[in-house]
């Protein structure tokens, strides 16, 4: 649906180049939820704002639905940008207008029958649960409300790809929380593509599909999140992970384990239905070894429930390496630390 | 000698105020109808907005500057010859109008340009992501979005103007201003100048009270 073909964005400032974006390759799939990650200044805003050409590129191409959109002249590319949502960080609506022709405007904007645009509003206001606030100005709405106001102006145009930069980082948790339950509901009910960028890996394992790391202005690792997760290997993206693992607290506990003696500590990861069943306690009883438990999440990655476990093994070396061998036997992952 | 509103003549003064209304009426109307598209050539060509255009904005930068720093009085002088080309006459009612605008435009375009440069950015650039073309970001956002903005400045500006009516008598530019000059300067009748300075003072005092009240209603911050 999106491809970004070595896109480079170099900003001038007082004379100087700086590059933003130093060559960014990445294919988003048709109704998926890509998530873009990164630290501050790392050229996430900037990156999701080359998909739109609110940034031009210096080099390379921004191809959404088989469009090249940096060939296009200006009044083709806003033919474009019609099928092409975005939601902001600061919600960005028009203060002088109510809710309702917030959401409206894109119609407006693109000419449609009155009738239609009415029938448009109602429907998207139904859809974020904004029906009874179709006449306030966005000052008497909650951050949240607003949101959801630029959510449905967003989806009045019926775009293919909605576009979401840090939509969530002014809201407060639980805010959060509601405000991607919508966007992964529409994704379902309407196949949208969405990609969104933020600094909070929380807002990943909720909703995304795929990630992809950026620092520096390069893609530093992409992949499913599922195993981005469980398996980070650039240093950026681990601290990314810890920030919801918590492993910190792991690793300290396993410098701890360590300095007291030889001893075998293992990182055991369950995946969907493994995480609800007793593998690990029928394994230690069937080879006579005994484990101690230093750290555990359960959790959920969007649908995915799954479980992580540093345990300790007390049983001699050889029973040890048997408990290791029948875990991974049956199926779960094992990491000797 | 007793202040007495006896001797005032109120047939004049009456078509002193009328005069100065029309004065004020058109010249505020030409002062919108030149101002507005210039206030927003100004701020669409400054640096990073959408038209961004060095050159153009400087030139009439530079003009709009020049304009405002003469004093309105030698303007009105100095255009004398413009007036009677424009209206035939650079006397009277039509005779002040000219300079009237050619003073008061500039300021309001100004005004007008500070307004929009109060717009969110986010609001023009959601508009830009939606697929607005220059023209709707101009009426559907910039205009509506800095409406309050925009009431204030031309009331600001209509207020300005009552003042330069009143000096446009001094060049034979009609309204209360004239009346002012010729009865209580020329001719020592200090009552017709009190009187005068009355009406103009009940005139700003509703300019400003209805300007504020509009800022209030379209306020939606
Ligand atoms: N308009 C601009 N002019 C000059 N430099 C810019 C501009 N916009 C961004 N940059 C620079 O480009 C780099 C990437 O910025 P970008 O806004 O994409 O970061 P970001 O990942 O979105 O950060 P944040 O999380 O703080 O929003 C930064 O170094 C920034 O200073
Ligand atoms: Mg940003």
């Amino acid at each position: 649906m999106i491809r970004l073909q070595n896109l480079k964005k170099d900003y001038i400032v007082k004379g100087h180049k700086t590059p933003a974006l130093r060559g960014i390759d990445l294919s988003i799939e048709k109704g998926e939820i890509f998530g873009i990650i990164g630290h501050s200044g790392a050229g996430k805003s900037t990156l999701i704002r080359c998909i739109n050409l609110l940034e031009r590129p210096t080099a390379g191409s921004v191809i959404v639905d088989g469009v090249d959109l940096t060939k296009l002249d200006e009044g083709k590319l806003q033919e474009q940008r019609r099928h092409i949502g975005m939601i902001f960080q600061h919600f960005n609506l028009l203060s002088s207008a109510t809710v309702g022709e917030n959401v409206a405007f894109p119609l407006k904007l693109a000419k449609r029958p009155k009738a239609e645009i009415d029938k448009k509003v109602k429907e998207m206001l139904a859809l974020v649960g904004l029906e009874q606030h179709r006449d306030k100005y966005p000052a008497q709405l909650s951050g949240g409300q607003k949101q959801r106001v630029g959510i449905a102006r967003a989806l009045a145009s019926d775009p293919k790809v909605l576009l979401c930069d840090e939509a969530t980082s002014a809201l407060d948790p639980q805010t959060t929380n509601s405000i991607l339950a919508l966007l992964l509901d529409i994704n379902r009910k309407l196949g949208l593509t969405i990609v969104l960028i933020t600094h909070e890996m929380h807002v990943i394992r909720s909703i995304c599909d795929r990630v992809g790391v950026i620092d520096g202005g390069h893609i530093v690792e992409m992949g499913n999140v599922l195993d981005v997760f469980l398996k980070p290997q650039h240093p950026t993206t681990q601290e990314f992970v810890e920030q919801v693992a918590d492993s910190s607290e792991l690793r300290a506990a396993v410098a701890h384990e360590k300095a007291s003696g030889e001893r075998t500590i293992l990182r055991v990861t369950f995946l969907g239905e493994q995480t609800y069943q007793p593998i690990l306690f029928q394994t230690m009883q069937e080879t006579g070894t005994v484990f101690s438990i230093l750290q555990g999440t359960i959790s959920r990655m969007k649908d995915t429930p799954y479980g992580q476990l540093v345990i300790e093994l007390g049983g001699d070396a050889q029973q040890n390496r048997k408990a290791v061998d029948t875990l991974r036997q049956r199926g779960l992952e094992v990491e000797v630390i | 000698m007793g202040f007495t509103l006896k001797n005032i003549d109120w047939a004049e003064i009456w078509k002193g105020t009328q005069d100065t209304l029309t004065m004020l009426g058109f010249s505020t109307l030409f002062t919108v109808v030149i101002g507005l598209p210039l206030g927003i050539l100004l701020f669409l060509t400054s640096r990073g907005q959408l038209l961004e255009n060095r050159a153009f904005y400087s030139i009439s930068s530079f003009v709009v500057n020049v304009l405002r720093s003469v004093p309105f009085i030698i303007l009105m002088i100095l255009l004398i010859p413009v007036t009677k080309m424009l209206v035939g006459t650079s006397l009277g009612v039509k005779g002040s109008i000219p300079p009237l605008v050619i003073g008061a435009a500039p300021f309001f375009a100004r005004l007008v340009e500070t307004s929009l440069r109060e717009v969110d950015r986010g609001v023009i650039e959601a508009a830009q992501s939606m697929g607005a073309s220059n023209w709707q970001i101009i009426r559907s956002v910039l205009l509506p979005e800095s409406r309050s903005g925009l009431i204030a400045g031309i009331t600001i500006t209509t207020v300005s103007l009552v003042s330069y009516t009143a000096m446009s008598g001094v060049i034979g530019g009609g309204g209360l201003g004239d009346l002012a000059i010729r009865y209580g300067y020329q001719r020592f009748q200090t009552d017709v100048m009190v009187v005068t300075v009355c009406i103009l003072l009940v005139l700003v005092q509703i300019l400003q009270m209805v300007g504020d009240r509009l800022v209030i209603k379209f306020s939606r911050k």
